[in-house]
């Protein structure tokens, strides 16, 4: 192991927040798969998969994914809901791992929301 | 690297530990195997998360969800319902009391709440086996800084501003003492922490080490730098075989990193730490004790007249500090003396880590600031008393403290009050005592674990302590005398003018306390030969209320002296001369029936 310089430890930092992050509970972005039974058997493992390998290939530190249970509308999953910082949530029904990336590409990091993908604005109440 | 969408911060301190952590974290791994999880979801094992009381305890991170005691049981379903569906499961949550709702969120939870996190910052919250992990939460900046843009005498005065004092027990002003060391000029000089934890009930230096082990090394390494030493112990009991075993590792971590060793981050300091084993004497905590320990002679305490900043260990110049100063003292360099200072009151500053544990609901490691009232710790952290039980009295300072009232619960914490009223801050060990607590037996405990501890050195702490102990013990079993009390309080006064060392001359603490707010036990079971409490077995019957016995015979069948007999479905009777009172039957009896005198 290198020795370390006092600069390092910023980089020691910066490559664990990747890690670390999700610990302080707060992000930029925060987004939640449904994963109730319903949510599993349309596939909602795959979606989470594919958030998941959206924000790992990104690598920024600053995105939450956290799963939910069944938000009362099984005909519509796999869904997801997707929250930047200080806005409303948005809820997307229907999802394929394409609309995934795109929801990923415009609304995560575009901050523009993909009308075509979404059911509406806001969000059931949480626990 | 694929990114873990959920951290299970699960608790490896200690406490978890022996209740069962490393079963659950092995059942953990199995069942998110299982279902495929186990590259969405990690498994962190962390340090003292504090809450011992519910332990196993578990926090799943990003939702800060806290899951209390644990069993393997629990597991398949809690993977499945939480971590797959999404479904927090509300019976592993911690709930305040049966009438109230789960509490699902840790920062939400009272017992929380109210605390404030200097010493104890990163509990929870790292892998204290990753070095990496601590420096991402800030860790060995402040000695970067210390090293690289500050002077010995700009540390020295930051520490001094802050008003941090020793949280080892006296209190001493931690910058005065590293000043007096920085003085004296000698090639050799040393860094002592004093992780040799004895008191009854304290946990916290081996929370922090089992928590956080840098943020000690760091605070080593920033006093080497400001009394300009190069070479640090830590003195640690065997006894915490967990806190050795990361420590050591910690200080390997931080060698291979160059945060300790030759030449740190580059800027040519040089500190080494040592780890010394102590065999876990309650003298060994003693600072001249300590000292001769690691000079490999006997561990007793010696003269102090010249200060060991002066001349310490190996008669150089040598600063001995406790644990949790040396982690509080990175966060003074990082943030600042007057933020430090704004914390807590006119003579304390800052914040204190207590043990809280005995008859109180939520037992554990609180960190809170100095100022805080008992009754705030007690009854809003700690959740009251037991079984609803009334409080009578907390035990502070260990052996060396005493029992405060509940007529000053009110009192606001800090070092110079503590010790006002006959108790002292100590360490930060807190004991919750309630109606059932007997105070002279109490005190009979207090004395005879400072009976086996004195090193045996001053003939008033040897003989002194034991002839209290010895009268404290007639007291007990009903062979107490008039005049005793008077003796007592003569003899406390003898033992602490006639001890060298501070173990000796606050010997006498737990009887001049209970006998200054508790004199009426004394005297009961002096004149009276009763143990109000119905502690003392010489002094207590027990009897069966033919009343409220409705011949369960559960006491008939758990009763080791088969002392308890009667009619097929009538009251039974207890036969005295079998007794040994040994209060089984009224620990079983569903009914109330067994009545103490």
């Amino acid at each position: 192991m290198a020795k370390l310089r006092p600069e390092d430890l910023d980089k020691i930092t910066e490559r664990m927040k990747k890690v670390m992050s999700l610990r302080e509970g707060s992000g930029r972005a925060k987004i939640t798969i449904h994963m109730g039974t319903c949510g599993i058997s349309a596939g909602a493992r795959k979606i989470m998969s594919a958030v998941i390998e959206c924000v790992s290939e990104l690598d920024t530190g600053d995105i939450i994914i956290t799963s939910s249970g069944c938000a009362g509308l099984c005909s519509k999953e796999p869904m997801m809901t997707v929250e930047l910082e200080g806005q409303a949530p948005v809820k997307y029904i229907d999802l394929t791992e394409e609309k995934v990336n795109k929801i990923f590409t415009e609304h995560v990091m575009g901050g523009k929301i993909v009308a075509d993908y979404a059911l509406a604005i806001g969000s059931e109440q949480a626990l | 690297m694929k990114k873990s969408r959920m951290h299970l911060m699960l608790c490896a301190g200690t406490g978890c530990v022996s209740n069962g952590s490393f079963r659950i974290k092995a059942d953990l791994e199995q069942e998110l195997g299982k279902h495929e999880l186990q590259d969405e979801i990690a498994v962190v094992m962390t340090g003292c998360n504090g809450f011992c009381a519910q332990g196993p305890v578990m926090v799943v991170q990003p939702d800060n969800i806290f899951y209390q005691l644990l069993s393997e049981k629990d597991i398949p379903h809690l993977v499945e319902e939480h971590f797959l569906k999404g479904r927090p499961v509300k019976r592993l949550m911690y709930t305040p009391s049966l009438e109230k709702a789960p509490v699902p969120k840790m920062s939400e939870i009272d017992f929380f709440e109210k605390q404030r996190l200097i010493a104890l910052r990163n509990r929870g919250m790292i892998d204290p086996e990753k070095i990496e992990e601590a420096i991402a939460r800030g860790g060995y900046r402040a000695l970067a800084r210390a090293l690289t843009s500050m002077t010995s005498q700009e540390i020295i005065q930051t520490v001094k501003d802050s008003g941090l004092r020793g949280r080892g027990g006296a209190g001493f002003p931690t910058g005065r003492k590293w000043e007096s060391a920085a003085s004296h000029h000698s090639k050799e000089k040393y860094i002592i922490c004093n992780a040799d934890e004895g008191d009854p009930g304290a946990f916290m230096d081996r929370s922090i080490i089992e928590s956080d082990p840098h943020s000690v090394l760091e605070g080593m390494a920033i006093a080497g730098k400001a009394v300009g030493a190069g070479q640090g112990y830590i003195y640690i009991r065997t006894e915490y075989p967990l806190a050795l075993q990361r420590l050591n590792l910690a200080i390997k971590q931080a060698m291979e990193y160059g945060l300790l060793g030759h030449d740190i981050l580059g800027t040519g300091f040089d500190f080494d730490i040592s780890v010394f084993r102590g065999a876990g004497a309650f003298v060994c905590g003693e600072s001249s004790a300590l000292r001769a320990s690691i000079q490999g002679d006997p561990p007793e305490p010696f003269s102090k007249q010249v200060h060991a900043t002066e001349k310490g260990l190996w008669e150089k110049p040598t600063v001995l500090n406790n644990v949790e100063t040396l982690a509080i003292v990175p966060e003074i360099i990082k943030r600042g003396a007057g933020w430090f200072s704004q914390i807590g009151t006119e003579t304390s500053k800052g914040t204190k880590v207590f043990a809280l544990v005995g008859k109180v609901r939520n037992t554990g490691l609180v960190e809170v600031p100095m100022g805080i009232t008992l009754r705030e710790i007690i009854f809003d952290i700690g959740g009251g008393m037991e079984n609803g039980k009334a409080f009578k009295a907390v035990q502070t300072g260990g052996p060396s403290g005493g029992c405060i009232p509940a007529s000053l619960l009110d009192l606001p914490i800090d070092y110079e009050r503590l010790t006002e009223v006959g108790s002292m801050m100590g360490s930060g060990g807190m004991i919750v005592m309630d109606e059932d607590n007997c105070m002279v037996d109490v005190a009979r405990y207090f004395l005879e674990f400072l009976r086996s501890e004195s090193c045996g050195k001053c003939t008033a702490c040897r003989e002194g302590v034991d002839a209290m102990y010895r009268i404290v013990t007639d007291i007990c079993d009903g062979k107490g005398n008039q005049g005793d009390i008077q003796l007592l309080e003569e003899l406390s006064q003898a033992v602490k003018d006639g001890s060298l060392c501070q173990l000796g001359a606050t010997a006498s603490n737990p009887v001049l306390s209970t006998l200054r707010y508790f004199k009426d036990e004394y005297e009961t079971h002096i004149n009276e030969q009763r143990c109000p409490a119905g502690v003392c077995r010489a002094l207590i019957t027990y009897t069966i209320d033919a009343e409220k016995c409705n011949a369960c015979l559960l006491c008939v069948k758990n009763c080791p002296q088969q002392a308890i007999s009667g009619e097929k479905g009538k009251p039974q009777t207890i036969d005295q001369e079998k007794c040994i009172k040994c209060g089984v039957c009224r620990d079983v009896c569903r009914s109330e029936a067994v009545t103490v005198q």
